[in-house]
């Protein structure tokens, strides 16, 4: 299954994904509990459809950041509840390369599939397709940060029994940005607009969280290590 | 120091290639607090910790890391892989090939295939000392190497650590039991 | 910066913090009382009415707010990177203060905002930033308490600051762009008549030696505590 050699980067990458995938299905339960708010939330405030297609953009990012953030918590913990993290951080590969990897992972078992099954979900909304096109890319483009900011919580409370509840509060505030330029692309669309100013903001914040995070889930890592 | 206690002072040792040090104490005497200091996990509230080898000294934690094979309480090993993935990931992290012969050399080549949910304890270990084998390190640091394996185990990596130390490798060790190495000890 | 060090030892500043304490503190009394008659007996706004006094506690509050954060953001940057032993203390004892004026920051905003807009929330850009504010102060707080070692919590707790005091600018950034998608580009351009400069700045000087005093009084207080502590652990051994 694996290659004769890969390299350090690689490895941790293919490993992290093999264990998404195996421990409960990967992206299932997050597919799962993005399509359940998405159903749930008509439930909630109607069935009236020009509504529906109105707040779709937001409910959906509101949505998927959620279902991103329920693997979260166990991105550093489970090595360093066995012990791993010490191999990993004693490795070759420098811990801010091990974060990229593992944000990258992340994403790849959950950003992704997410981003991949929005359109499914913009139907029960009655979005339309212009509108529909630009929540996926915006999804594609900013379902990164919130891996990415994601890791830094991850890693500050890695030592947490309970740290499931500290990380939304942490980072939910962080992903305001993602939110905003993300859902704002769709409502100008929907209002005739153009969303590439939106989109290039949230490009922006992805591009920047992704490249500043893992120093700061670096840092975190090396600070729990040393417990 | 752990918390606001201090755990030990003015401790001075010098362990040179081919040689073994046997760290003793009683459990909290900080045994593993070391170990994670030569690491370099942890910063020593005062003092030096320096590696020095053919191509230099490193005093840094993190340049001396990668000369240290890490051998913990833990093992280090997911479930949800196979012993033979399991490896090969520790020998790809650490920028080695695929190694079958480690798993042989110790004793755990029929259970290549075998998640690693279901290996014994003993097994367990020995998969971690595979880890050492394949990640060629000169420093090895081993936290109780002889806890939860069976005679032949203990006998296995008794082997194991005479080679290496034979080979010019470094061993520091916290351990109730005789390293059985001709080896120098430290107590705290 | 040798300044800064000389007070780092706890003993240091028990003494220079027990000599300032009662001049911030009849200092801010003072200065509240002096505010507090100035913004009420100054002349109302034409467009506003009397409820601009409610902006001279509104205003100084939100400033306030986010000095606080920035303030924790130095003294965290001070603990990892110089190791500066009473700026954990500080930034932990500044927190709860912060959380305070943005609360207070937001009350008084929707108290204000109702006159003038018709609802106590219209979730204008200002506020709904300091709304995030709150939460990251929240955030900040339980992440301290959270993590059993206090070591380990004091720099765990640098690191979420210094993450918080990057994206603070751009979360301010996202929510104006937010605000002006809904609201087109209305800039609320307030201009502060030069007879609203004493109430303002009143109330300003007021809540910085509020502030002053009861950062000093938590970082005391933390410093006794951990001392007795200390003491305990010590005859129990």
């Amino acid at each position: 299954m694996s290659p004769a050699f890969l390299n350090p980067f690689g490895t941790l990458l293919l490993r992290d994904l093999k264990l998404a995938a195996r421990s409960g299905g990967g992206a299932a339960l997050a597919l799962s509990f993005f399509a359940l708010v998405a159903t749930l939330v008509p439930l909630g405030v109607g069935a009236d459809l020009k509504l529906l297609a109105r707040v779709a953009g937001g409910i959906l990012w509101v949505a998927a950041v959620l279902s991103a953030l329920l693997s979260l918590d166990r991105l550093f913990q489970g090595d360093f509840e066995d012990g791993s993290l010490e191999v990993i951080a004693l490795s070759p590969l420098a811990l801010e390369m091990t974060a990229l990897a593992k944000i990258m992972a992340h994403w790849l078992s959950t950003g992704l599939p997410l981003t991949l099954l929005s359109p499914v979900l913009a139907l029960l909304f009655n979005l339309d397709v212009a509108p529909t096109v630009t929540l996926f890319l915006s999804l594609l483009i900013g379902t990164p940060a919130v891996s990415a900011v994601g890791a830094i919580g991850a890693s500050l409370t890695l030592s947490l029994k309970r740290g499931g509840l500290i990380l939304p509060l942490i980072i939910l505030p962080l992903l305001a940005p993602a939110v905003i330029f993300g859902a704002g692309a769709v409502r100008l669309v929907l209002d005739g607009m153009g969303s590439g100013s939106a989109l290039g903001l949230l490009a922006a914040f992805s591009f920047g969280a992704v490249l500043l995070s893992p120093f700061a889930a670096a840092a975190s890592v090396r600070l729990n290590l040393g417990g | 120091m752990r918390g606001d206690r201090k755990l030990f002072d003015g401790l001075s040792f010098r362990v040179t290639a081919g040689q073994a040090l046997a760290v003793e104490g009683a459990n909290g005497a900080g045994k593993t607090s070391l170990l994670r200091m030569i690491a370099g996990f942890l910063a020593p509230a005062a003092g030096r910790i320096v590696l020095k080898s053919a191509e230099g000294e490193s005093a840094e934690a993190e340049e001396r890391g990668k000369s240290i094979g890490w051998l913990g309480h833990q093992d280090g090993l997911k479930p949800q892989l196979t012993v033979r993935e399991q490896l090969d990931f520790f020998a790809h992290l650490h920028g080695r090939k695929a190694d079958a012969n480690a798993l042989e050399r110790v004793g755990l080549a029929r259970q290549a295939e075998l998640p690693c949910r279901y290996l014994s304890a003993g097994q367990r270990r020995r998969l971690a000392l595979a880890r050492l084998l394949v990640s060629e390190r000169p420093v090895w640091l081993l936290d109780e190497p002889f806890a939860a394996l069976d005679t032949a185990g203990q006998g296995l990596i008794a082997q194991l650590m005479a080679r290496h130390c034979g080979h010019g490798g470094i061993i520091i060790a916290a351990t109730h039991d005789p390293l059985g190495l001709g080896n120098e000890s430290l107590k705290l | 910066m040798q300044f800064l060090f000389r007070y780092a030892n706890p003993h240091n500043f028990m003494r220079l913090s027990g000599a300032v304490l009662p001049f911030t503190a009849i200092g801010a009394a003072l200065a509240l009382i002096a505010g507090l008659y100035l913004s009420f007996s100054v002349p109302p706004d034409y467009q506003q009415g009397r409820t601009v006094t409610i902006f001279f506690i509104h205003v100084p509050a939100a400033t306030m707010a986010m000095g606080t954060y920035i303030a924790i953001a130095l003294c965290s940057l001070l603990s990892l990177v110089w190791r500066h032993p009473l700026s954990d203390t500080a930034a932990r004892a500044a927190a709860p203060l912060g959380a305070m004026f943005t609360a207070l920051g937001l009350i008084t905003g929707a108290l204000w905002g109702k006159p003038m807009w018709g609802t106590y929330w219209v979730w204008d850009a200002r506020l709904t930033s300091f709304l995030l504010l709150l939460f990251i102060y929240f955030g900040y707080m339980a992440l301290w308490s959270a993590i059993e070692d206090e070591a380990k919590a004091a720099r765990a707790a640098a690191i979420l600051a210094l993450v918080g005091a990057v994206n603070i600018p751009i979360i301010k950034y996202s929510v104006d762009w937010w605000n002006t998608l809904h609201q087109g580009s209305t800039v609320t351009a307030f201009k502060m008549a030069a007879v609203y400069y004493p109430p303002f700045f009143t109330m300003l000087l007021a809540y910085s030696l509020l502030f002053a005093t009861l950062w000093m009084i938590r970082i005391r207080t933390a410093i006794v505590e951990r001392r007795a502590r200390n003491l305990m652990q010590g005859a129990a051994a």
